[in-house]
């Protein structure tokens, strides 16, 4: 899971061109949208994309989009249980 | 300044290849909604998309063009062709006279025929699918078969472009520079614009439902749609019987978001409550507003949202077409435009397509049926990415 | 119908977002195609934005940005926005999506950044403008009618602020695909020299350049006094349309101090902008662009730049200038051709 966590980071800052921002400086279980990296409504389908395209993981529907990306650990999380080999 | 009048209107989409053919559609709850089955594409046989049920190469018998030339092109071509007939105008040559047409594709059904093997070897894929490709090669296109020379325009806002097409002719008849306008838009369904729309994750794999609270997203369409525009002077020369004026019209920025639109649907506010000043009307004289209703979750429900905002509880009636034709993009205006000469020509209202249930949030209750009534203002709404707004309000020519 | 300039930004080939512009230099040359020198858009953009948004979105905001600095104005009435070719970067990204994914999981953002409007609607964005937002995408004409609307619009609200701008971008790939249509140079020479080159074709460019009009004159060094296309003329439509259109300016044609060409470097074309417009006018001073900013179809709005400089500095720069009649600067005629069938004219004077 800590690797996935790792990795994730790496992948989404590459992914949403967070350019200032540092895998270090996201912390696990910091909130994604809103107040916390600032993510909008682009980005979460961004992750979306991400998760298909790099985790072999669907997310059929875009409401979702916000309880899985509420952190880091729940993008891991969700990947861990929903992941198709 | 003048005051500006519709003379003629031509119109093709899912729902039928002419102006009578989709009025009678409309009148008798026909929808052109289907699976896809023109494009090659993962999607055909799944996805429902509203075609337009002639192919290229009918399109250009029937138009006298090429059958070569982009589908964007020959829907146009038809449409406005209708539209010119229809406004009986016995020489376009002896006035001074505009193309304005909207797009959002432009030759883009032919270029991603192009793009495939073009990536793969830079010398490859057939030159002929790019040549047209950029948005303002369509309009040149069809002004050249029409004999347009005067003024030669494209306009490109995303969903609201036809409506901005249809403002633009109809200013440049009020400042004297346009004796006739041929204003409208014309989109062909693509690729790219499927697999847009997709990656958004905003069309609904079912028909869409616009305005119902279990709505799921938008279906496209392909279409054209052209009203042909005349200035008093001509009227009066020629003695025509105008089917319409243009009374008001506004183009607003929600400037929210590239993509969503404002909760409180501010952007579509402004247009609709600055096209009815500038039509010096007050909202309770709105027989029927045509909704922009493309079946999103957030456009429904911004737009409602506005409506409420400014017509209260005592809303018009309205529906949303898009449940009979899809979302034709940049033609949705023009398309509609022509619906809303349909509805005070017949003095009609139509229905919105597979409602059931209210928005919880707004409680709007869309038209449920075809119904004869009592139609002299009409609102047309279409609001587009980029929070790009625009509202039109045609009036019939008595009053 | 009078607009003054209140504002100007440019991002080019050339240094021309900076105050003191114009150290003219050979462009950022690949191939057949000028890009544009990019500044710290920092300066103009927040990061938030920055991060997502496409090369032209940048070029766009961050010259919009510098004409609404100059105007001293947070916010304009009205945006209108020409561009010929939209996002072409965008376009072909997400194309080539669609063919190597095969349709699955696509990005949305180069989508939806490949729209048009998308540069106009991003300035109404950063600048919380709620008004008119337009764009005209009528290839070469692009800019000339969204000048056009601007000029209509203050017309009807004369006391409006409008930002009008011409934009278009220049990719590899485009330039790939209108080298094989034959219309760039087949050798490459470098821009500063394609007015001497005996051959067809040109060399690509691209740019953004904006432009707050109002009709206050105040602080003001210029002022557009007419606007006109010409779609497919013959020679002497040509001709005629210069002459009807200084006379609707009550001026002829001793009356223009500069003429400003949009030679491109086609051997063929340019002799006929020679014995079309330059060789009418053997009393004015003549000058050229094209070599600066490359082909491409807001080019006009570009050579609007360039004329509003010249009239602010009252001075011919040397590297334009191929005929100097020794006039002050009042009237420049600037008169643009893209390929074959795009003529447009604007009238430029000093205020």
């Amino acid at each position: 899971m800590e690797q996935l966590i790792g990795e994730l980071k790496i992948q989404i800052i590459e992914a949403l061109n967070l350019k200032h921002v540092k895998p270090e400086q996201i912390s696990d279980d910091q909130p994604l949208f809103g107040e916390g990296l600032g993510l909008d409504s682009i980005d979460a389908l961004e992750l979306i994309v991400l998760l298909q395209q790099k985790h072999n993981t669907k997310i059929a529907n875009a409401q979702d989009g916000p309880k899985i990306f509420k952190s880091v650990r729940s993008i891991a999380e969700y990947i861990t249980l929903h992941k198709t080999s | 300044m003048n005051q500006v009048f519709v003379i003629g209107a031509g119109v093709i989409s899912a729902i039928g290849n002419s102006y009578s053919e989709c009025l009678s559609s409309l009148m008798h709850c026909r929808s052109g909604i289907a699976a896809l089955t023109t494009l090659d594409s993962i999607h055909k046989g799944k996805l429902p998309v509203g075609e337009v049920k002639l192919s290229n190469e009918a399109l250009a018998e029937a138009t006298g063009g090429n059958p070569a030339l982009t589908r964007t092109a020959l829907l146009g071509l038809h449409a406005a062709q209708e539209a010119v007939k229809d406004s009986k105008l016995p020489d376009l040559g002896a006035w001074r006279v505009g193309l304005l047409s909207a797009t959002t594709v432009g030759g883009m059904d032919k270029t991603e025929m192009f793009f495939p093997a073009f990536m793969q070897d830079s010398k490859a894929g057939k030159l002929k699918n790019v040549v047209h490709h950029a948005c303002g090669s369509t309009t040149e296109i069809m002004a050249g078969y029409l004999g347009v020379k005067d003024f030669i325009t494209t306009i490109n806002t995303a969903c609201s472009s036809s409506v901005n097409a249809i403002m633009m002719g109809a200013r440049m008849i009020r400042h004297n520079l346009l004796d006739i306008a041929i204003a409208g838009g014309t989109d062909a369904l693509t690729r790219f614009t499927i697999n847009g729309f997709n990656s958004l994750m905003i069309l609904d794999d079912e028909p869409c439902k616009p305005f119902d609270a279990n709505r799921k997203g938008l279906n496209l369409g392909e279409g054209a749609g052209y009203l042909v525009l005349a200035s008093e002077r001509v009227i009066g020369n020629l003695q025509l019987n105008p089917k319409a004026i243009i009374s008001g019209y506004a183009n607003t920025n929600d400037a929210y978001h590239q993509t969503a639109s404002s909760p409180e649907g501010n952007g579509s506010y402004a247009a609709m409550k600055n096209a009815l000043a500038m039509a010096d009307l007050k909202s309770s004289d709105i027989d029927y507003i045509n909704l922009h209703g493309t079946g999103t979750k957030n456009n429904d429900l911004s737009e409602g949202t506005a409506v409420k905002r400014l017509f209260g509880e005592q809303y018009p009636r309205l529906s949303s077409t898009k449940a009979y034709t899809g979302h034709t993009l940049g033609a949705s205006g023009g398309v509609e435009a022509v619906f809303s000469v349909m509805a005070i020509d017949n003095q009609c209202v139509f229905p919105n397509l597979r409602f059931k249930t209210a928005m919880p949030e707004l409680g709007v209750q869309p038209q449920m049926e075809m119904q004869k009534t009592n139609v002299n203002h009409v609102m047309s709404n279409s609001f587009g990415f980029g929070g790009n707004c625009a509202s039109i309000i045609l009036s019939s020519f008595k009053s | 119908m009078i607009a003054y300039v209140k504002g100007v930004g440019n991002i080019s080939p050339q240094m021309t977002w900076r105050d003191d512009a114009f150290s003219i230099r050979d462009g950022d040359q690949t191939g057949n195609y000028l890009s544009a020198i990019e500044p710290d858009y920092a300066a103009w953009i927040n990061p938030q934005q920055l991060r997502r948004i496409s090369r032209i979105l940048k070029m766009g905001t961050a010259a919009a940005s510098i004409a609404l600095q100059e105007a001293k104005l947070s916010s304009p009435d009205a945006i209108i926005t020409g561009t010929g070719m939209g996002c072409v970067e965008d376009t072909g990204k997400f194309l080539d999506k669609i063919t190597t994914l095969n349709e699955e999981a696509l990005n949305p953002t180069p989508f939806m950044q490949s729209t048009h409007n998308t540069i106009g609607s991003q300035i109404g964005l950063m600048v919380g403008c709620k008004g008119y937002n337009q764009t005209y995408v009528q290839g070469a004409f692009s800019f000339e009618h969204s000048l056009m609307d601007a000029l209509m619009q203050l017309d009807e609200q004369p006391d409006f602020n409008i930002l009008v701008g011409g934009v278009d971008e220049v990719t590899e790939t485009y330039s790939q695909i209108l080298q094989r249509f034959g219309l760039l140079k087949r050798e490459t020479p470098r821009s500063m020299d394609i007015f001497s080159s005996q051959t067809r074709g040109t060399i690509l460019g691209e740019g953004a350049a904006y432009f707050v009009l109002s009709r206050t004159a105040e602080g003001s060094n210029a002022s557009i006094q007419g606007i006109k296309t010409l779609y497919q003329p013959h020679a002497h439509e040509l001709h005629d349309g210069i002459d009807s259109f200084l006379a609707e300016a009550l001026l002829n044609r001793n009356d223009v101090d500069l003429v400003l060409t949009g030679k491109s470097g086609d051997a063929i074309a340019d002799k006929q902008i020679d014995r079309d417009v330059n060789l009418r006018f053997p009393q004015s001073s003549l000058a050229v662009f094209k070599h600066l900013c490359g082909e491409h179809m807001v080019a006009s709005s570009f050579a609007l730049w360039l004329a509003v400089y010249m009239l602010k500095h009252q001075q011919m720069h040397e590297a334009v200038v191929i005929k100097d009649a020794g006039r002050p600067l009042k009237n420049i005629l600037v008169y643009n051709r893209y390929y074959q069938d795009h003529h447009s004219l604007l009238l430029v004077r000093s205020c």
